[in-house]
């Protein structure tokens, strides 16, 4: 017997009235430089983790923006605090300990 | 005898070109259309990238005019060539045989209601820069904004718009607007919407810097449509193409940066010369890289955004340049 019926899938699309605000706000008052990210994806490229497991600092920052926590943390999830990007983000980010702060600020253990 | 020359256009570059001209001794007349000299500056408030007062700056170009004749809220009503010379009759009534012509007609804006679905002239909350400028100017009014997005690309890189090059100033210009609106409106949510964020000149990369340190957030992506919420708010939407996701927000204003289009009343004195013009409207220069002030026609030269658009610094440029042109031309002749 062949089921019909409607399934509901969650919205794909990203709903900026619907971010987290604070959370992010409390994370550039103490890394004003998350501001600063171009989106070049020098640091996703050169990402010693990277290679093995989808990790991106950019992506996670976008995400962390659009309201998407769990897809940012999981971007990061892997890092293994090498430093590696922090060498070469062209806005003079310190990525690494923006990673470790987002980390603290959104609770990830 | 000094040489008359006939400068059209009373904007920045017919300023400067008129202010140079005249103390190098040349017999210079200036006619603007409007009441009011200064062209699109006039209508300004404060410029990138540095934030100048734009009032400022018209004034000091005014003042270097000492000398120069000038006749505002003035048309051209017909141009004829001459042998050596050019005959130009004013909507004031007076004839001018000008040796040497320089068009400084400008640009007009993009007609930002043609791009419909964005909603200008629509909805309440939909401006433009001009008008975002104005306001600033205390000129015009917005209501306290809690949420503000700059459209960047209206009526440019847009080939229904029938205009498939950029605009050069908008990007920076959207990006100043957007520092000022959040040193307005602290409390607001800014974002600007771009395909491409062109800030080449001198210290608009510190520009875009300052304004994502304001928190100004940019999304890469073209907003596609807006539309009225119940509550009379603009429901904005775009694809985060950094996220290869559709977005929408919910703003209270929408600035869109409408581009630079070739101005019709200076085609209109082009055309009575049958003065070429490129595929972007805007007038053909003699050549791309070496003559770039100068037309196929002997004697008749440009400054500014005529042949294309230009920040003021170009614009300047250009008008010493045409001024030099021009010397070099009456001198030889
Ligand atoms: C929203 C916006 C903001 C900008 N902000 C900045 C900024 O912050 N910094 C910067 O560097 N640049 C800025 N620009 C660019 C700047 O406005 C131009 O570079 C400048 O106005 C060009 O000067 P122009 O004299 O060539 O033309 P215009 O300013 O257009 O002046 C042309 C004049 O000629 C007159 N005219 C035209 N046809 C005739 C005719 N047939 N007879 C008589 N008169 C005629 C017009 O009435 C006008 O007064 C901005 C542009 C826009 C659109
Ligand atoms: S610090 Fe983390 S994100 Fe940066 S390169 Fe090393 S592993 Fe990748
Ligand atoms: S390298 Fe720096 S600027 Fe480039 S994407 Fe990464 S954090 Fe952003
Ligand atoms: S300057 Fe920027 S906003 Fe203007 S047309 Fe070019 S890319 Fe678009």
């Amino acid at each position: 017997m062949v089921e019909f019926g409607f399934k509901l899938s969650p919205s794909s699309r990203i709903n900026l009235d619907l971010r987290d605000k604070a959370s992010f706000s409390k994370l550039v008052e103490i890394e004003p430089d998350a501001l600063k990210c171009m989106a070049c994806g020098s640091c996703t490229a050169s990402c010693s983790a990277g290679i093995f497991e989808e990790t991106s600092l950019r992506s996670a920052l976008l995400g962390l923006q659009n309201g998407d926590k769990e897809k940012a943390l999981k971007l990061l999830s892997h890092c293994m605090f090498c430093g590696k990007c922090t060498m070469v983000c062209p806005r003079g980010i310190n990525t690494r300990h923006l990673i470790l702060s987002i980390n603290k600020i959104y609770q990830v253990r | 005898m000094k040489n008359n020359i006939l400068i059209i256009g009373g904007g920045p570059a017919g300023l400067e070109a008129s202010s140079i001209l005249v103390k190098m001794g040349y017999n210079v007349i200036l006619v603007e259309k409007e009441k009011e000299l200064g062209g699109h500056l006039a209508k300004w408030d404060t410029l990138f990238p540095d934030g100048l007062k734009a009032e400022d700056l018209l004034k000091s170009l005014i003042k270097k005019t000492e000398g120069v004749k000038c006749f505002t809220d003035t048309q051209v009503q017909s141009v004829n060539i001459l042998d050596k010379s050019y005959n130009v009759i004013l909507s004031n009534g007076i004839t001018v045989l000008a040796d040497a012509l320089l068009l400084a007609t400008g640009f007009d804006l993009f007609k930002a209601e043609k791009k419909e679905e964005y909603g200008y002239g629509i909805y309440e909350g939909v401006i433009t820069n001009a008008d975002l400028e104005q306001f600033f100017k205390g000129k015009f009014s917005i209501k306290k904004p809690k949420a503000v997005g700059f459209v960047h690309c209206v009526g440019s890189r847009d080939e229904k718009a029938c205009n498939p090059a950029c605009s050069k100033v908008c990007c920076a210009t959207a990006v100043k607007q957007a520092c000022h609106i959040k040193e307005t409106f602290e409390e607001a949510d800014v974002f600007c919407f771009y395909m491409d964020l062109r800030m080449f000149g001198r210290h608009y990369e510190d520009l875009y810097l300052k304004a994502q340190k304001m928190g100004i957030r940019f999304i890469r992506g073209r907003v596609s449509e807006v539309a009225e919420t119940s509550e009379g708010r603009l429901l904005v939407k775009a694809e985060d193409t950094l996220s290869s996701k559709p977005i929408k927000v919910t703003l209270d204003t929408l600035v869109l940066m409408a581009g630079m289009r070739p101005s019709e009343s200076g085609y209109m004195v082009g055309h009575q010369l049958n003065l070429s013009v490129e595929e972007d409207g805007f007038f053909s220069t003699k050549d791309t890289m070496l003559s770039l002030q100068k037309s196929n026609l002997e004697g008749l030269f440009f400054a500014g955004a005529a042949t294309g658009p230009k920040t003021l610094p170009d614009t300047l440029h250009e008008a010493r340049s045409a001024a030099m042109e021009i010397d070099n031309y009456l001198t030889k002749k």
